[in-house]
C-alpha cells in the first residue's frame, strides 16, 4: 500500500498501540487483562505495520529467526519458572509456598512469579500472531 | 448502574448479535463477512462488559480483531467472491 | 422437502434450548451452584496467597497454573501445524527428479 496518509497515520498511531499492549501485559496483575489480551495487542500493532509497510520491512524490523526464537523461549519459559517451586522443594508451579517474595500488593513487582509468567507468555502470543500472518501472507513461488 | 438500563442494552446487544449471526449467511463477499465477525466480537465484548467481565471483554475484543485481520490477509490472497 | 425437514428440526432444537434456558438461575442470584465454598476461598484468600490484585490473574496463572502452561502448549501445536501446511522448507530445494 502506498497511501501517504495511511503511512503517516500508522507511524503516528502505532508507538502508542505498543505501549497500550506492553502496559496490558506489564499490569496483568494489577487491572483487568493480562497475557494474552497485551500479547494480541502488541502483535497486531507489528502486523499492521508489515500490512502498511510491506512484508520486507517488517522482516526488517524483526527477523524470522529473532520470531522463532521467541516462540520457543515463551514456552520453556514457563517451564523453567514451575520449576523454581521445584528447586526450593514443593511442587511444580508453586508461588507463594515456594517461599518467592510477593512484595506489597498494588505495586508492580509483586505477585511473586506471576509477572515473569505473563511477561513470557505475552511475549510468546505477540510472536505467535506475527508468525501466523507471516506464514499466510508469504508469496509462493 | 441501574437495573433496568443494564436489561434494556442488554437485550439491544444481544438482539444486534442475532442479527449480524443472520446476516453473515446472506452475505456472499467474503471480506464483508469477515468484518462481520469483527462487528459481532466487538458486540459481545461490550455484553461482557456489562457483566462486568472486563478481563474476558479485552481478551475478547482484542482476539476477535486479530482473527478479522488475519481473516482478511488470507482474503487478499484468496479474492472476495467464492461461488 | 429438505427444507421444511430443516426448519422443523431448528424450531424443535430451539424450543429445547429455551426449556433448558427457563431452568437455569438467574443471572448473580446468590444460589447458584457456582457460589459454592471454592468460590468463597479464593475470594477470600487469592490476595494473600498471590498478592496479586486482579483476582483473574490470580486464579489463571497461580491457582490454575497447569491450565495455562497447557494453553501455551497449545498455541505452540498450532504454530507447528500452521508450518507444517504452509512452510516450505529450504532443505532438500532442488533435489527432487
Amino acid at each position: 500500500m502506498t497511501d501517504f496518509v495511511l503511512k503517516r497515520m500508522v507511524a503516528l498511531v502505532l508507538p502508542f498501540v505498543q505501549m497500550l499492549g506492553l502496559y496490558v501485559i506489564f499490569h496483568g496483575h494489577l487491572s483487568p487483562g493480562g497475557s494474552f489480551s497485551g500479547g494480541i495487542i502488541t502483535g497486531l500493532s507489528l502486523i499492521a505495520f508489515s500490512l502498511v509497510f510491506g512484508l520486507e520491512r517488517g522482516h526488517e524490523k524483526i527477523s524470522e529467526r529473532l520470531m522463532g526464537l521467541i516462540e520457543s523461549f515463551g514456552a520453556l519459559w514457563y517451564g523453567a519458572m514451575g520449576l523454581v517451586g521445584v528447586l526450593r522443594g514443593t511442587t511444580f508451579l508453586m508461588n507463594k509456598g515456594a517461599g518467592v517474595p510477593l512484595g506489597e500488593p498494588g505495586r508492580l513487582f509483586s505477585g511473586g512469579l506471576i509477572l515473569l509468567i505473563t511477561l513470557g507468555v505475552g511475549l510468546k502470543v505477540a510472536s505467535t500472531m506475527v508468525t501466523l500472518f507471516n506464514a499466510l501472507m508469504e508469496e509462493e513461488e | 448502574m441501574n437495573p433496568q438500563v443494564t436489561d434494556l442494552l442488554n437485550i439491544a446487544f444481544l438482539g444486534f448479535l442475532v442479527v449480524i449471526a443472520i446476516a453473515v449467511s446472506y452475505v456472499k463477499d467474503l471480506l464483508y463477512a469477515a468484518i462481520l465477525l469483527g462487528a459481532y466480537s466487538v458486540t459481545i465484548a461490550l455484553v461482557w462488559l456489562l457483566m462486568s467481565a472486563p478481563d474476558l471483554a479485552i481478551t475478547e475484543a482484542a482476539a476477535g480483531i486479530g482473527m478479522t485481520t488475519l481473516m482478511i490477509a488470507v482474503i487478499s490472497k484468496i479474492g472476495r467472491k467464492v461461488e | 422437502m429438505a427444507n421444511k425437514v430443516a426448519i422443523v428440526l431448528l424450531v424443535c432444537i430451539g424450543m429445547v434450548v429455551l426449556l433448558a434456558i427457563s431452568e437455569l438461575p438467574l443471572y448473580g442470584s446468590p444460589d447458584t451452584p457456582a457460589q459454592n465454598y471454592v468460590a468463597e476461598r479464593y475470594i477470600q484468600g487469592a490476595l494473600d496467597d498471590t498478592g496479586a490484585l486482579n483476582m483473574v490473574a490470580a486464579i489463571v496463572i497461580d491457582y490454575r497454573a497447569y491450565d495455562t502452561l497447557i494453553e501455551t502448549t497449545v498455541l505452540f501445536t498450532a504454530i507447528i501445524a500452521v508450518f507444517l501446511v504452509l512452510k516450505k522448507g529450504t532443505e532438500g530445494k532442488g533435489e527432487q527428479k
